[in-house]
């Protein structure tokens, strides 16, 4: 009889992963039996791909052991996981353009000689067995998201994988091609292998996976060994927590004053070219947080980018403080007093190479200037008093920001942002992926705001965070917002309405 | 101008398109690994230097030639480690490997400038097909390094088409982590083709001292590690459009010293009053032609370029 540790497929045993400033794991723990599709499940930042990362020997683990198939493994580098039977679909798929097909696939695991046709009929040979159509010849650039990712699984099976990890895989499939890929997964299963798959669309994840783990904060919540035993909703709760830990209770609601943000009719269209906003009306006004609930990838950052003036909408009106700004820069928008915090803060928000103080002046560094030159003791000082203001802990200022932690780095964005005296902030997943202190400080900073008059619009997809602080709460679903609630709405109908765009009345 | 003219002219044109054919090549290797690397002229200086020194210890040009490849491999290990290992920006370091190259070269031979060389590569006459007239001559009655350049060019073009390691190669140059996840070492694949780069432009260095021009002076690379450099763009990344690109510059090189003994008119022009200076920045400019034309023709693809061409790859980085 063999162990018990032998009857997973993965085991992955009380993971520990720390990168500066956020703990992404924390004890956190994966059981996948083989021939099963396994829901890997938790919102942003919990640990999700920091856990597969860890069983792709892409992170090795501070603390915690990685058994494959029985035994246990120390992974060095991708190539060990591989060699172990694990293969990893990324949300960004690993694909080189300009090969083709089948050099994708057979990339990794080639005979030593390449002769263009035989790899191609043997790819041919593989895509038909599973019915995975892909032309083996054609040019990666040349597919559609959906043959791409058909592409990176065959890689998988390519090298005979036992364990398939799916990063968010429908996130750039149409509706479609996610019921094909289910079909495929389960196929897979029947043979033996399993599939790990990642995704917070919980509709699917009931349609065609047989067990889940939920993931929170770095730490294993849940295991669901049926998932035909449990619905929707008691998923999405061990999902977002339905604790109200409200690490500060939300001030009572003062004066909201005039209206501050107006957006009328707004339709914009998304990086794929599919519309990404419906008909958005919404209103922000002084002294209160409009929070925007909802499951990822359902508007919210084109939402922000119109706002911010980074994505022209193809219809409609954005107004700040009555001011028609539609075709206004984001520089114009910002000295209106519109503030954004984006929610990829160092893509977007700063410039990691640049030094802390040449990113804190780059919103205001036309009034740090004597004559045409900039100032440099006045940039510094500008600096320090955003450092003190905000309590960004920090080495030297002149080194380059990216040295900061995951919360420090917020603390800074949100300073700069917050130097203008906006009226209104646009503040995308602020408190996403930081640790305790820098969640706390951060909610702290949009509560001062609120009560010193500024209208915040909070996009968030941490369920306690949004209720904690909002005023009022608009649901977005598909680009639409399909809800509207006051502050002492139940988690439970908020979900609801999240998950299916039909609000439980 | 008289039939000999001629004919020297398309010989020298064969033997120069060899030197950047043989140094461009090593570049292309590199850079569809994804490491630009711009010390090319320092790595031949270097190749030349040594070549000629060994040359005139051993007296074998054999010798020589392969000490020279594998100087450049070691020039070129130090841009490996500098750009690949270390991570720092591979246009610094590989400007640090020309000035620092040629500086070393200078400093190596001080004590040989002006030597008699004692290794020299003697034309093959290959039986039978050299008698041929004009032809033969050109092709047929060349140094040895010729055909070298010849199988060198089939050989890296077969590796990187046809075998396992070409395509991983390829793949780094494209997508570092996607190779990296795919399980090849990409600081391998990238620091092996940066050596192997080196070794041919240091074999390069060792055809001008051994043979174009015998002998070791200062400056006796003059600019052709820049030609090899532009002619992998020229040649639009590829092995066999590397070779056309090749002649093409290595008869500008040929024409330039010529110029003024040709006393014929060419579309209204006096050719000998044009003057060499101009011929010099020709392959400059037609590698700028070639890449806008390829910019415009690929504007709706992914670039022929090697998209990670000059991005240094670290694994742990989120």
């Amino acid at each position: 009889m063999a162990s018990s540790d032998a009857d997973y497929a993965v085991w992955l045993r009380g993971i520990d992963k720390q990168f500066p400033g956020v703990i992404a794991c924390a004890g956190a723990d994966l059981r996948v039996r083989p021939g099963t599709i396994h829901a890997l499940l938790g919102e942003n930042g919990a640990g999700k791909t920091t856990m597969v990362n860890v069983l792709a020997g892409v992170y090795r683990p501070d603390v915690g052991e990685v058994w494959v198939s029985g035994r246990r493994r120390f992974f060095q580098s991708p190539a060990d996981a591989i060699q172990a039977g694990v293969g990893m679909v990324y949300q960004e798929f690993r694909l080189v353009p300009t090969l083709t097909v089948a050099e994708n696939i057979v990339l990794g695991a080639a005979p030593r000689l390449l002769r263009g046709s035989e790899i191609e009929q043997r790819v041919a040979e593989l895509s038909a067995t599973y019915g995975l159509a892909a032309d083996p010849a054609r040019p990666v650039w040349q597919l559609s998201m959906g043959e791409r990712q058909r592409v990176e699984i065959l890689k998988a099976l390519w090298r005979n994988a036992s364990v398939l990890v799916m990063d968010e895989p429908t996130a750039v499939l149409t509706p479609g091609e996610a019921a094909e890929l289910g079909s495929t997964l389960q196929a897979m299963a029947s043979e033996g292998r399993s599939v790990i798959y990642i995704s917070h669309k919980l509709d699917q994840v009931v349609a065609f996976c047989d067990e889940a783990t939920v993931l929170r904060r770095g730490k294993t919540v849940a295991t669901v060994d049926n998932l035909d035993d449990v619905d929707l909703h008691e998923l999405a709760e061990m999902m977002v927590g339905s604790s109200q830990s409200g690490a500060l209770g939300r001030p009572p609601p003062g004066e909201t004053g005039h209206e501050v943000l107006r957006l009328q009719g707004i339709h914009a269209v998304g990086d794929r070219g599919l519309p990404a906003l419906t008909d958005i009306d919404l209103t922000v006004r002084s002294g209160e947080i409009v929070g925007i609930v909802g499951v990822s990838g359902n508007g919210q950052k084109e939402l922000a980018e119109v706002i911010s003036g980074l994505r022209p909408p193809a219809e409609g009106q954005v107004a700040v403080k009555g001011q028609d700004v539609t075709e206004a820069s984001p520089s114009d928008r910002y000295r209106l007093g519109l503030a954004y915090v984006p929610e990829d803060r160092l893509g977007m928000g700063l410039a990691p190479k640049m030094s802390v103080v040449d990113n804190s002046v780059v919103r205001s560094y036309r009034s740090q200037r004597r004559g045409v030159f900039l100032s440099m003791s006045r940039c510094l000082e500008f600096c320090r008093g955003l450092v003190e203001r905000f309590g960004v802990r920090v080495g030297r200022l002149n080194d380059p920001i990216a040295g900061l932690s995951g919360g420090n780095l917020q603390r800074l964005l949100l300073g700069r942002e917050l130097a203008g005296q906006p009226s209104v902030l646009v503040a995308a997943q602020p408190s996403r992926g930081l640790d305790v202190q820098g969640v706390a400080a951060i909610q702290g900073h949009l509560v001062d705001q609120r009560a010193g008059g500024v209208g915040v619009l909070l996009i968030s997809e941490d369920l306690d965070e949004l209720l904690a602080l909002s005023d009022r709460l608009l649901v977005m679903f598909e680009g639409r917002i399909v809800g509207e609630y006051g502050p002492d709405v139940t988690p439970r109908t908020i979900l609801g309405a999240a998950m299916s765009g039909n609000p439980p009345t | 101008m008289s039939e000999d003219a001629l004919i020297g002219l398309f010989v020298a044109t064969v033997q120069f398109g060899t030197l950047v054919y043989l140094a461009a090549l090593g570049e292309l290797i590199a850079e569809r690994a994804g490491v630009l690397n711009l010390g090319v002229e320092g790595m031949m200086a270097m190749g030349a230097v040594s070549g000629f020194m060994v040359g005139l210890e051993t007296g074998s040009p054999w010798a020589a030639f392969f000490a020279a490849a594998a100087v450049g491999a070691l020039v070129g290990g130090f841009h490996a480690l500098v750009s690949v290992v270390l991570g720092a920006g591979q246009v610094v370091s590989g400007l640090a490997l020309t000035i620092g190259g040629l500086g070393l070269a200078a400093y190596v031979g001080r004590n040989v400038v002006g030597e008699r060389p004692e290794a020299l590569f003697t034309d093959l006459g290959i039986a039978g097909l050299a008698d041929i007239p004009w032809i033969g001559e050109i092709f047929f009655d060349q140094p040895p390094v010729v055909y070298v350049a010849v199988v060198m060019g089939l050989s890296v073009w077969f590796v990187l088409a046809r075998t396992r390691l070409g395509l991983a190669i390829r793949a780094a140059g494209e997508s570092a982590p996607t190779t990296d996840t795919a399980g090849h070492s990409v600081m391998a694949l990238r620091s092996g083709a940066v050596m192997v780069g080196g070794a041919f432009a240091g074999a390069a260095g060792s055809f001008l001292s051994l043979y174009m021009a015998p002998g070791w002076v200062e400056g006796m690379v003059a600019g052709r590690g820049w030609i090899a450099v532009a002619l992998v763009i020229f040649g639009a990344w590829r092995p066999g459009r590397l070779a056309l690109g090749a002649l093409l510059f290595g008869f500008t090189l040929a024409l330039q010293p010529r110029l003024q003994s040709f006393d014929i008119e060419l579309l209204g022009v006096q050719v000998n009053r044009i003057s060499p200076a101009l011929l010099g920045i020709l392959p400059f400019v037609l590698t700028v032609v070639v890449l806008v034309i390829i910019s415009w023709r690929y504007r709706h693809r992914p670039s022929v370029a090697p998209a990670a061409l000059g991005l240094p790859y670290r694994r742990e980085e989120r």
